[in-house]
């Protein structure tokens, strides 16, 4: 029984890995004609699906193989025949840069506005609220954190999108727009989160420094921020995962245009988003750099969990 | 001369029918160790958690009656359960410090642990800030351990020398009193000699009540023993006719060890 159960429980935890790398294979696998054709330069290049003429962009194309030069979509093996059409000979670009720095900077908004938001709620309701004020609210919170993001979406646009731009200026659905929606999407969970680890600080503790003549914001600064200090900064790891990858409410809100925004009011591309709106049309080298762009997603979502994996396992063992 | 004077104190714990502690009279003599004994459950933390009110972190409780606390400088007393400001709290809790059961090092350096009562007390100098260190360090027996690695992180010691921390912690603000709640029940016994020691070393600079069930502990550094039962003082008396000869019938029982 002992060894079957152990069977079991081995070949599941054998599949999750198989799993990932399967995953992470067939994204490669994908990815791999528009790596090929486009290298790293990818990542610094702002031009999506782009024809340009052949010869002009000799920098970019020398050293890249034929699977690059596309006459027709359909058939990206087709080797041109460059004698015969050489005025004619273009090739379509595809770059990363405006759905990354998109993805990145969304994520940075929505960080940077729920963080402090979500660390005075918790602070509130570990620390201000009374009991039954608390167990309300952060039972009100937990909902919130539960609404599918869709929903989040569409009332950005309908309510959030209008009030931003006339607060703002700008357009309406912007980098700013999605950003500030996707803080209040990760808002609650990082919020319980944080209460959570603010509320394992032991009593004594807490009486401890109040003993000594602490204030309740003294409290709160050097005592409990101090002792929940990793499961606060796991919480905003685990939320910037989720901000990095969130598609449907970013796609409603961020205006899904391939350009880099001057400002933060300007509607830009992330990187979810631009797989979502173009996969449906997208063939050959296109569909190649859409999967492309969800491996650099990948990676960097793997990244940033398992930072924050190994930054909880050394303070465990710690 | 006492320097807390407990009249009439009666208190209940919130959504508690029933009184936890009932008519309480008692002074805390200056200058002088005074332990309360009694079984389990009869209200002796929560006679020494009145006493600072840190009761008041949590709503509700009802107090009655009065502690009057010793104005070391002008010599009058004032009530501590007339308090309702928070700056007045802070004063309360600089003037009466409290030990814990269990050591409760704060998430920083053993420096900053001692500093961190002058430092929200707002004692910025440099300087006095480490003098004021080193003579609690030392007042406390652990500066001869913890010298070399001041800038080290509390949770490091060992439960004895966190202990002594948090009596360094607590000394370093000059407290009136202290009040100790069973503070080597969680400690072998070497650490608990140590600790006893320095509470006995303490009593020249401040005056001390402890929460106890050793009652050899009671006996061999109390000067003064209060025995509870039930939420009721039963006896108070010098510890030796406590000990040697109690007024009590109850009181002789718990110390010969009948109950309890
Ligand atoms: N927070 C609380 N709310 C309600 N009742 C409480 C609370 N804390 C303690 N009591 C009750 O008050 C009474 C006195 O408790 P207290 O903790 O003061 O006892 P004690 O003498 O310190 O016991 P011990 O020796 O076990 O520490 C007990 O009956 C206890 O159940
Ligand atoms: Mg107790």
């Amino acid at each position: 029984m002992e060894k079957l159960f152990q069977k079991i429980s081995l070949s599941s935890a054998t599949l999750v890995l198989v799993l990932l790398l399967g995953i992470f294979t067939t994204l490669f696998i994908s990815a791999k004609p528009a790596v090929e054709a486009f290298g790293l330069q990818f990542i610094t290049d702002q031009r999506w699906n782009q024809e340009i003429p052949l010869i002009e962009s000799s920098d970019t194309v020398i050293e890249d193989s034929d699977d690059a030069i596309i006459a027709d979509e359909d058939d990206e093996d087709m080797i041109l025949d460059e004698d015969d059409e050489e005025d004619a000979a273009t090739k379509t670009v595809f770059g990363g840069l405006v759905p990354i720095i998109g993805t990145l900077l969304s994520t940075l908004i929505a960080l940077l506005f729920a963080m402090p938001i979500a660390m005075g709620i918790a602070v509130f309701l570990a620390e201000i609220a009374s009991k039954n004020i608390s167990k309300f609210v952060g039972m009100a919170i937990e909902l919130l954190a539960a609404i599918p993001s869709i929903i989040f979406g569409m009332w950005g646009l309908y309510y959030f999108a209008p009030l931003i731009a006339d607060t703002f200026g700008g357009y309406q659905v912007s980098l700013l727009t999605a950003g500030l929606v996707l803080g209040v999407m990760i808002l609650p969970f990082m919020a319980a989160v944080t209460r959570d680890s603010m509320n394992t600080t032991p009593d004594v503790l807490k009486e401890s420094a109040y003993a000594l003549g602490a204030t309740k914001f003294e409290v709160v600064k050097d005592i409990i921020f101090p002792y929940s200090k990793t499961g606060i900064i796991g919480s905003i790891i685990l939320a910037l995962g989720r901000a990095l990858g969130e598609t449907m409410a970013v796609a409603f809100l961020i205006g899904a245009v391939y350009s880099l925004p001057d400002k933060i009011t300007d509607p830009t591309i992330s990187i979810p988003v631009a797989m979502a709106v173009n996969f449906g049309e997208a063939s050959g080298l296109g569909e190649s750099a859409l999967f492309y762009l969800g491996l650099i997603l990948f990676v960097m979502s793997f990244a940033v969990i398992s930072f924050a994996k190994f930054y909880f396992l050394k303070r465990g063992n710690a | 001369m006492p320097v807390m004077k407990i009249k009439n104190f009666s208190f209940t714990y919130a959504g508690v029918e029933a009184p936890s502690l009932k008519n309480i009279t008692l002074p805390i003599e200056k200058n002088q160790i005074t332990a309360l004994i009694g079984p389990s459950g009869c209200g002796k933390s929560t006679l020494l958690r009145s006493m600072n009110r840190i009761h008041d972190l949590y709503p509700g409780n009802k107090y009655d009656g009065k502690i009057n606390l010793l104005d070391l400088e002008t010599g009058k007393y004032n009530n501590i359960l007339a308090i309702k400001k928070e700056n007045e709290f802070i004063q309360l809790r600089q003037q009466v410090g409290m030990i814990f059961q269990k050591p409760t090092p704060f998430p920083m350096s053993i420096f900053d642990n001692v500093a961190y009562g002058l430092k929200i007390a707002g004692i910025k100098n440099k300087t006095e800030l480490s003098d004021r260190v080193e003579a609690s360090l030392k007042g406390s027996a652990l500066w001869k351990e913890v010298h070399d690695r001041l800038g080290k992180s509390a949770m490091g010691l060992s439960g004895g020398q966190q202990q002594r921390l948090c009596i360094a912690r607590a000394v370093a603000v000059k407290p009136e009193v202290l009040l100790f709640d069973e503070p080597t029940s969680a400690l072998d016994p070497i650490s608990t000699g140590a600790i006893e020691e320095l509470i006995v070393e303490l009593k020249k600079d401040v005056s001390i009540a402890i929460v106890t069930h050793n009652m050899q502990q009671a006996s061999r550094i109390s000067d003064y023993t209060a025995f509870m039962y039930l939420g009721d003082l039963i006896e108070y008396d010098k510890t030796e006719n406590i000990f040697l000869n109690p007024k009590e019938k109850r009181t002789e029982d718990y110390i010969t060890g009948r109950f309890g």
